[in-house]
């Protein structure tokens, strides 16, 4: 697949900074290309583009009050229409709300927790990473032992203590997961800043009187962009998953707000008489983290063909 | 050699170090560990003596130091002395311990029930590449790696326990007990040693000793089995080990969706009702463990593989 190759090499690192200019429209009709080749990926920008769109909108496609209580419809099956003719497609909870609805809603805050703490962490990591691998030296050993630190502690029970001492909320979630993150982050980044700053252009920039703040700026950052995009696209999913987790613990974002997380520790109490409490919230969170995750990889294929997938 | 082990005996001794200052640390955060210690009807004077005996009210070194090697009736953490568990009452290191081997059990498992499934099926589909078998399983590995873990657990109770009445939902009574939280605890414990397991015997099967145990006539299961596989698993040897790391401290939420009596379900709980000194044993406990597992893979890696340089 020739295309495949021009792509990759239009498109990959790295971008010496001698050919940056001249490049823009051309590239993303390539990528938009090379996206339609791949269902899966195509999938997975669907899935991304409907959630998105769920948590922006979320009253023009909810068809009830997500918060709207009644007795009378108490634990009603999926396709269940009520007497003023309203159907519930997903079914009602314990408390007669509409799942449809609070599924909907609940993309809200699986969203707004995962972008933060992908964007909060990203900073953190490429921050620190930068600093670690381009100055190398005790920064690099502090930063480097501080890392394998953090990756020794468990994540999950780490921001359960966490939060349950700082209390319960939106802040103290993202801040509670960010404080772990950032070594992916880092890890990636100050592997890549460690080889960059062997290269020549780095080099000649130095060689030109550069001062380090401009060769950061100026000449490292913009080749680390693609490893951290795609880092942070297949981290974006693993954070939605932890968010869900802390929520289905009853540590996240404290009740009526729906949360999936939430829903499906709700729906716990009620797996042997009212399965699709805890079966659709889980369908959605898994086909949006699905979503990020083909998305991710198909970035990682155009944009770093090099990076191997992640663990954790 | 000798260098190398020495070198990784104290970067492992330093990150411990740094576990026990971000345990310590924990309770600091808010600003005021007595306040997050002591009941909410607690008044000023019974939090200003707390203090005093705590030792909350020293410097925040010396507070340290005394967390590291004991002060007053405390024999200090380096000695596995973290406090007394305040619902329990006993000491906190005690009951995480007694709950640790519950925890074990699950992640050992989880983890042969991993490698059962994740080998053969990343070996057949690096074999049959692009065939209907490889697209398969990558689905499904797809699929397990973007599937929240406790929905798993969920969605196996409906099935196993509610609908076909095969499996008890939770508890700890008897072997069947392990079955659903243990296939939920290796979900990504396979579908991430299956990709590993899937590239590296596809890199195998293009080296050139590949090639030539083929031209000589080999038949192909022999090929894959006595040439590619012994030397496509040195890499799934590291996967392996840091799975069994991640699921030594990270079976917790599994440990709460089936009631399973390990330390995660121990924290879940102590977390609830405040119980912090029972959080930090288990915290420093699991990352130990995390710290114990990685030096020994990596002592192994080195070992079985003498190609790679030690720097």
């Amino acid at each position: 697949m020739p295309t495949d190759k021009v792509a990759a090499v239009a498109i990959g690192r790295p971008i010496d900074a001698a050919d940056a200019p001249g490049r823009g429209s051309s590239d993303l009709r390539l990528a938009i290309r090379e996206l339609l080749r791949r269902p899966p990926a195509v999938f997975g920008l669907f899935c991304c583009t409907v959630v998105v769109i769920w948590a922006l909108m979320p009253g023009l496609f909810s068809p009830m009050d997500p918060l709207e209580q009644n007795l009378d419809r108490y634990l009603k099956a999926p396709g269940y229409v009520d007497a003023l003719g309203r159907t519930y497609w997903l079914g009602t909870d314990q408390q007669g709300r509409d799942i449809l609805s609070r599924v909907i809603w609940g993309s809200r805050v699986s969203l707004i927790v995962g972008i933060t703490t992908v964007v909060v962490s990203g900073l953190i990591g490429v921050f620190l990473g930068v600093l670690a691998g381009y100055n190398g030296g005790w920064m690099d050993t502090v930063i480097s032992r501080i890392i394998d630190t953090l990756f020794a502690v468990p994540f999950i029970l780490l921001a359960m203590a966490l939060i349950a001492i700082l209390g319960p909320s939106l802040q103290n979630m993202i801040l509670a997961i960010a404080l772990r993150t950032w070594i992916i982050y880092a890890r990636v980044v100050r592997g890549e800043a460690l080889s960059l700053r062997e290269r020549e252009f780095i080099a000649g920039a130095k060689a030109m009187g550069c001062g380090t703040t401009r060769i950061l700026l100026l000449y490292l950052l913009p080749n680390l962009m693609s490893s951290t995009i795609v880092v942070a696209t297949l981290n974006l999913g693993r954070m939605i998953i932890i968010e869900s987790s802390l929520s289905f613990l009853g540590l996240g974002i404290p009740p009526p707000t729906p949360t999936w997380g939430g829903m499906l520790a709700e729906g716990r109490a009620f797996l042997d008489t009212a399965w699709w409490i805890a079966f659709f919230p889980g369908v959605v969170l898994m086909l949006t983290v699905l979503g990020t995750n083909l998305l991710g990889d198909w970035l990682r294929d155009i944009l770093d063909p090099r990076l191997k997938r992640l663990g954790d | 050699m000798r260098a190398y082990i020495i070198r990784r005996l104290l970067q492992s001794l330093i990150v411990l170090q740094a576990v026990l200052l971000i345990v310590f640390l924990m309770l600091q955060i808010t600003g005021d560990p007595a306040a997050v210690l002591m009941p909410l009807d607690a008044t000023q004077e019974d939090l200003a003596r707390f203090r005093h005996d705590m030792g909350f009210d020293q410097p925040l070194h010396v507070q340290y130091y005394n967390f590291l090697f004991g002060h007053g009736r405390s024999k200090g953490v380096l000695r596995g002395d973290f406090g007394f568990s305040f619902r329990h009452e006993v000491p906190a290191m005690g009951l995480v311990w007694q709950h640790f081997p519950a925890t074990v059990q699950l992640a050992l498992t989880a983890l042969l029930i991993a490698l059962v499934l994740a080998i053969p099926a990343g070996i057949l589909s690096a074999t049959f590449r692009n065939t209907w078998l490889d697209h398969w399983s990558s689905v499904g590995s797809m699929f397990g790696q973007s599937m929240p873990e406790f929905w798993l657990g969920l969605m196996l109770i409906i099935v196993f326990a509610v609908k076909l009445r095969l499996l008890p939902t939770s508890g700890y009574e008897g072997p069947q007990y392990i079955i659903l939280p243990a296939l939920t605890a290796g979900l990504y414990a396979t579908a991430r040693i299956m990709r590993v397991m899937r590239s590296q015997m596809l890199e195998v099967l293009g080296e050139d000793y590949v090639r030539t145990a083929r031209a000589k006539g080999l038949a192909e299961t022999a090929v894959v089995v006595r040439h590619a596989l012994k030397n496509a698993s040195i890499p799934v040897v590291t996967i392996v080990g840091i799975e069994l790391g991640f699921l030594l401290g990270g079976t917790v939420v599994v440990e709460a969706v089936f009631a399973w009596p390990g330390v995660g379900f121990l924290v879940v709980d102590a977390i609830n009702n405040q119980d912090y000194p029972v959080v930090q044993a288990a915290v420093a406990l699991l990352a130990f463990n995390f710290v114990g597992v990685n030096l020994a893979v990596d002592l192994l890696y080195a070992w079985l593989d003498p190609r790679i340089s030690y720097r």
